[in-house]
């Protein structure tokens, strides 16, 4: 088993699909000539050639058209954005094309589309460029949303979302493209919509997904230490939900914290909470606690960043909370 | 502008009231919802709190003194401003010439209550200090309940696993201490409560809505009979009926259940026969209100305490659908507290009828007075080995004396008879209080 970067894991996954079936190229800002603003796409157009992986202008709105339009006549595309902060530009393709042709086309027209990109904070990048915006896109039906923890799941997710029929928003973070993990050889594909558990413990879940899975496996080490053991569950799609996997964990430790980098208001952890408190109230021994950005925009000031940022010791006594163990 | 604070009615009965004690002293700060002073009705002991922020500024009441509900106790307002108490405090109108003699006292002493009691011209004025006044407008204090039992509180907080879980295991949450955010109880309570052999578990009581009485009117047969028999016997006519039972089965079933660690009186048994002796006789089930007869449709049975200075009837509520060991549980915490004369107004009103049992004290049969607005009682002496025929023989059984006590303008004798037979069927053939 090879261990990889993330980037190295994504740029693995592009390639493979792409010499898989001539339909999938790739498309975005930088993602030919410089080989890619974060490297994901290195060597892929002397791989490929420039018809496959195209530079585009700044035009977030404009590219995002032209994959649309490619997926409904065949092609699979995958567009990056450079960050997903750009790509709030390109909603209009996303949301009202994108995640509606299907259905309005009574089934005529199909969009097999990748957009992808780094979502959530760099590190003192400020207020436009540190949103973490996976709520945005899973509000709406017709996307999916992926948000990967590891360059090996990134990897299998990846794959799986290019070969998927609809519009997948694929979330990753620039603060992972370096983060290293053991990739296996050959073939791997992970399926959408399955959660991965990667602690089992009987005192509370803990669900996250993307970067944060970092800090929570942090704090479930942590309360290790406590003797508190928790069910960590990595939900890799946000949509389609794994509720399955989250009642089953909830049902068996009759509590949850839900940790998310997004904001709380209308967060994906509100679902998911939701989710919770409607299917296994009877489980329930402690309100479900969440975890999330605070409400404020994103300061470049580092002190202040942090102050309004998910850490492991939030999370840790979000969990003594719903054990009624709070300190002080 | 001082408001004042009025002695509020504690208790649905509740006339006067004494202060046990300030809690505040005057020139204390007080927020609203802040007890101010303990308060001794004639039922328990009770906390008035202020309703409004400022400053405490006078004491009319002082601690051991008595006043009528409505008086003025206090007065609250910004520092340093002045109370004029005769101003502020109009005598009654009705008021005899005791209060007058009195007041220029209350103007200028800081604490106008220590003023003398009336003198005995005025024989009838009530014990309220004599600055007693009519209630003004202002509003009322609040009432908060004396040391709460978390139990006891409106609603039981438990998580809802603490309650499927208590359902499944025969938890009974009232017993079950939380130890969760205000008193929630959670999973490791109902775990605990689990493992201690001695908690009582009796099949869970899920209250559902409790019908409200029907009130009917009465008969005009039935109008005559409560004239004449109120003037035969003014106030409650009671009219008696007095019945021996067997109690023998019980006490197997007692002894059973004690060596099985579930601890029921017999009295326990007695609550819940009377109870669901009612739904087999629902006239018996009435209350007199005025002119219109309630016909209730909970059996709600009281339970007469002897508590220091006098007794109390907590009542058990729907005691038909609840099961000894509940009824147990129950009644224990009730008498508990009112001993402590902690028990909330709504607590020991209702029903429609009450259990007084002074066996214990080796009384073999008594007759007992009604707590109106029920309609009837039952007095329950000792169980006792007594020599009775069974079968052309004299043998020794374990035999109770119960008397049954209605009130004849809405009971009659046949009716209350027809309840004895019930209620002694019930006990000797105890199978049906245990489901």
């Amino acid at each position: 088993m090879a261990e990889l970067a993330w980037r190295e894991a994504l740029n693995q996954a592009l390639s493979e699909e792409m010499e898989r079936d001539a339909n999938v190229f790739l498309m975005g800002e930088e993602v030919a000539r410089y080989d890619g603003a974060y490297k994901v796409s290195q060597g892929l157009l002397a791989k490929f050639g420039s018809a496959r992986v195209v530079d585009t202008p700044i035009s977030e709105l404009g590219f995002a058209g032209i994959g649309v339009g490619a997926a409904m006549v065949g092609l699979r595309p995958v567009i990056e954005m450079m960050t997903w902060n750009f790509a709030i530009l390109a909603m209009d393709q996303i949301v009202n094309n994108a995640a509606k042709v299907r259905q309005m086309s009574g089934g005529q027209l199909r969009c097999p589309i990748v957009f992808r990109g780094p979502n959530g904070a760099g590190g003192r990048l400020a207020a436009q460029h540190s949103q973490a915006l996976e709520a945005n896109y899973a509000h709406f039906p017709g996307l999916k949303v992926v948000a990967p923890s590891t360059p090996a799941e990134a990897k299998g997710l990846l794959k799986s979302s290019i070969r998927d029929d609809n519009p997948v928003i694929f979330l990753e973070a620039e603060l992972l493209y370096g983060v290293k993990g053991e990739v296996p050889e050959g073939e791997l594909l992970l399926p959408l919509g399955k959660a991965a558990l990667k602690r089992e413990g009987d005192d509370c879940t803990l669900i996250t997904w993307g970067r944060m899975y970092y800090h929570v496996e942090e704090a479930a080490k942590q309360l290790e230490a406590e003797g508190i053991h928790v069910d960590l569950l990595d939900l890799r799609t946000l949509k389609p939900l794994d509720e399955e996997a989250i009642l089953a964990s909830v049902r068996k430790t009759n509590r949850a914290v839900i940790v998310e980098e997004g904001w709380s208001f209308c967060g994906v952890g509100a679902q998911i909470s939701d989710t919770i408190q409607s299917q296994a109230f009877d489980a329930l021994d402690a309100p479900v606690q969440r975890v999330a950005g605070l409400d404020v925009n994103r300061s470049y000031a580092a002190v202040l960043e942090h102050a309004a940022e998910v850490n492991p010791a939030r999370v840790v006594a979000a969990v003594k909370k719903v054990l009624y163990r709070e300190e002080g | 502008m001082a408001t004042e604070i009025q002695l509020p009615a504690l208790s649905p009965t509740m006339k006067e009231g004494k202060i046990l004690k300030w809690l505040k002293k005057e020139g204390d700060q007080v927020s609203s919802g802040d007890a101010i002073a303990e308060v001794e009705t004639d039922k328990s002991n009770l906390e008035v709190e202020a309703y409004d922020d400022g400053v405490l500024l006078k004491i009319l009441v002082p601690a051991g003194e008595v006043a009528e509900v409505g008086a003025p106790i206090a007065f609250v307002g910004k520092k340093g401003e002045v109370v004029n108490v005769s101003a502020a405090a109009p005598k009654k109108a009705a008021e005899p010439p005791a209060a007058e003699a009195a007041k220029p006292a209350a103007a200028q002493a800081p604490k106008p209550a220590a003023a003398p009691a009336p003198p005995p011209p005025a024989p009838a004025a009530p014990k309220a200090p004599a600055v007693s006044v009519p209630a003004r407008s202002s509003p009322p204090a609040q009432v908060v309940q004396l040391r709460p039992e978390p139990a006891a509180e409106g609603r039981l907080r438990a998580s809802p696993l603490a309650k499927r879980m208590a359902q499944e295991a025969g938890v009974n949450l009232g017993a079950v201490q939380g130890s969760g955010p205000q008193g929630r109880i959670v999973k490791r309570d109902i775990q605990a409560a689990m493992s201690e052999p001695q908690a009582v578990r009796p099949v869970p009581y899920v209250p559902g809505v409790r019908a409200e009485p029907d009130v009917l009117p009465l008969s005009s047969m039935r109008k005559v009979i409560a004239q004449r028999m109120a003037e035969v016997k003014p106030g409650v006519p009671h009219f008696y009926l007095t019945i021996d039972v067997d109690m023998e089965a019980v006490l197997a079933i007692r002894e059973e259940a004690k060596a099985a660690e579930l601890k029921v009186s017999v009295n326990d048994f007695i609550v819940k026969a009377a109870a669901l002796a009612l739904s087999k006789v629902p006239k018996v089930n009435v209350s007199l209100q005025g002119d219109r007869v309630l016909q209730f449709h909970t059996q709600d049975v009281g339970i007469a305490v002897a508590i220091e200075d006098g007794l109390i009837t907590p009542v058990i509520r729907d005691a038909d659908r609840k099961s000894l060991g509940t009824i147990a549980a129950e009644a224990k915490e009730l008498a508990e507290r009112a001993r402590r004369k902690a028990l909330k107004p709504e607590e020991y009103t209702g029903g429609s009828v009450t259990v007084s049992n002074l066996g214990m004290f080796g009384v073999d049969a008594f007759i007992a007075v009604i707590n109106p607005p029920q309609a009837s009682i039952l007095a329950v002496g000792a169980v006792a080995d007594r020599v009775v025929a069974r079968g052309g023989q004299p043998v020794v059984r374990k035999m109770m004396t119960v008397t049954f006590s209605g009130d004849h303008r809405i009971v009659d004798g046949a009716l209350g008879a027809q309840y004895l037979q019930e209620l002694k069927a019930l006990l000797e053939h105890p199978v049906r209080l245990l489901f």
